[in-house]
């Protein structure tokens, strides 16, 4: 540090509750809808979950707006994930979990309809990309031939539209009948993203799906989501808070199984209320 | 203090050891005026070479920041309000070295009027660069607010200063050279209590998030 900065005075106040080392009492976000002219594609309400003993989520009430991308920002173990998977029921998998509250997809309760029929509506892809062992068509063929939603005679077509939705068309039209596995880890992302979109889903939901990729495989998948949200309501996790403040339309902060904020991504990022916010963002504490 | 507040309060003594230099250079332009201080009005052209290059300093330093450490909310805005408040400063390191320049052609000849007015004005400008830097080091919003409530008194007085010089040359022609230089130097000040005001505005979008430029409070 240079001499010079040795004058610079300021104000001597006790350290504010929130920076490293001192406790706060997490507050949770107000019914906060920060644009109220926006549909609400999914709305929850008092989500609580629990593994076991362990709430993993306490309350939470949000909606998530169609045709937007919400990112889902906070550090490891804060219920970001837990959340996103309770969008499409996927947290049912796991024994001696428990769910309370309320989930509404365009006005009807996710818990009284059949899981399938949810997950046909409310797509997912995860943070390792998982292609079926098979080949790149059969890979994007599963679900529409399970669903019996296209013809035999229209698979082809459906097969391409998927993959140029996917933006992946143009590198794997000359291979579609080889293994998916022999893709690079960017491209099989981009498969998982085209497998999704095949069974047409209105919801999308990406669990850090660029975690495991390089910086130009992210950047493929983060003009992809442009793209898609034209179409599709996606919701994405991610501890990538460049990359949330690049693609998504709305952020909420999760800490310790609680939603502290929920609002615009500039403000957010730019100027956010909650102070819980602010350290974590600017690196604080988290 | 993690390596990346250590950057910022850098940022920020670099931009106290700018605002220092021009401070000072803003009283020797005055001084070289109202005294008819010849080393004042030398000083000034001296330092301005360290204020220009205390400007590349900084917005190298801030831009590097940007780069490679990507802020985001205070520390964003931090970061965005010290390469504007860095231009400001440069800005009123240009216009003191023009008042100097007034001060030297003045040197020699009587003056037309007493420089009560400027001596007057100064005085605010000069404190409205003080608490408008004073502002920004104590993230002090109110103090800034302070700064932007009295730009209105220096352009009265400026717009004062004129009237009388303008009656004053069109009484006596051989006035005008001095009255033109004399309206030079309240021009200058005035434009210095603006880039004082610009900081104050940098000072509340840094500490409160909102703009308030051209009114834009008031209109939200």
């Amino acid at each position: 540090m240079s001499p010079m900065q040795a004058p610079i005075s300021r104000p001597t106040s006790p350290p504010e509750p929130g920076i490293i080392g001192q406790p706060f009492p997490i507050q949770m976000a107000e019914e906060k809808t920060p644009a109220p002219a926006e549909a609400a594609k999914l709305s929850a309400t008092n989500l609580v979950f629990h593994y076991g003993s362990f709430r993993a989520l306490h309350g939470i009430s949000m909606q998530v707006f169609d045709k937007r991308v919400t990112a889902f920002i906070g550090p490891s173990g804060c219920g970001k994930s837990t959340f996103l998977r309770t969008l499409n029921r996927m947290n049912e998998t796991i024994r001696s979990s428990r769910v309370e509250g309320e989930i509404l997809l365009d006005g009807e309760d996710i818990f009284k309809l059949e899981v399938s029929a949810l997950r046909r509506r409310v797509g997912m892809v995860f943070q390792r990309p998982n292609p079926f062992p098979k080949s790149i068509f059969d890979n994007i063929a599963y679900g529409p031939r399970i669903n019996g939603t296209v013809s035999r005679s229209g698979m082809k077509d459906h097969v391409e539209q998927s993959l140029r939705r996917a933006a992946l068309w143009d590198e794997v039209k000359d291979k579609l009948y080889e293994s998916a596995s022999g893709l690079s880890g960017g491209q099989q992302q981009r498969l998982c993203i085209a497998r999704a979109l095949a069974v047409n889903p209105e919801v999308l939901l990406l669990d850090e799906p660029c975690s495991a990729l390089d910086p130009i495989a992210t950047a493929k998948i983060e003009d992809l989501i442009f793209q898609l949200k034209d179409s599709c309501t996606i919701v994405i996790v991610t501890h990538n808070m460049q990359q949330a403040a690049r693609v998504a339309d709305y952020t909420g902060f999760f800490l310790m199984g609680k939603l502290i904020e929920f609002d615009n991504t500039t403000v957010i990022f730019k100027n956010p209320s909650r102070k819980e916010t602010e350290d974590y963002i600017t690196g604080r504490f988290g | 203090m993690r390596h990346f507040e250590q950057e910022l309060e850098e940022l920020k003594g670099k931009l106290l050891e700018m605002s220092a230099q021009v401070e000072a250079s803003v009283q020797r332009s005055v001084s070289a005026v109202t005294q008819k201080d010849r080393s004042a009005a030398e000083q000034v052209f001296r330092d301005e070479a360290r204020v220009n290059q205390l400007q590349i300093e900084i917005d190298e330093f801030a831009i590097n920041l940007l780069a490679t450490q990507q802020p985001l909310a205070a520390d964003l805005r931090l970061v965005v309000a010290a390469l504007k408040i860095n231009t400001d400063l440069e800005r009123m390191g240009d216009l003191s070295v023009h008042i100097a320049q007034c001060g030297l052609s003045l040197l020699t000849e009587p003056v037309i009027k007493p420089m009560v007015d400027i001596r007057h004005m100064s005085a605010l400008v000069e404190s409205m660069v003080r608490k408008s830097m004073d502002a920004f080091l104590a993230n002090d919003a109110d103090m800034a607010r302070s700064v932007l409530a009295s730009d209105d008194a220096v352009d009265s007085l400026r717009t004062a200063s004129y009237h009388e010089l303008v009656s004053f040359m069109e009484k006596e022609p051989r006035n005008i050279p001095q009255a033109l230089d004399l309206i030079g130097i309240t021009r200058s000040l005035e434009r210095i209590a603006d880039h004082s005001t610009n900081i104050a505005e940098g000072v509340l979008f840094l500490v409160k998030g909102i703009d308030v430029r051209h009114h834009a409070e008031a209109r939200q």
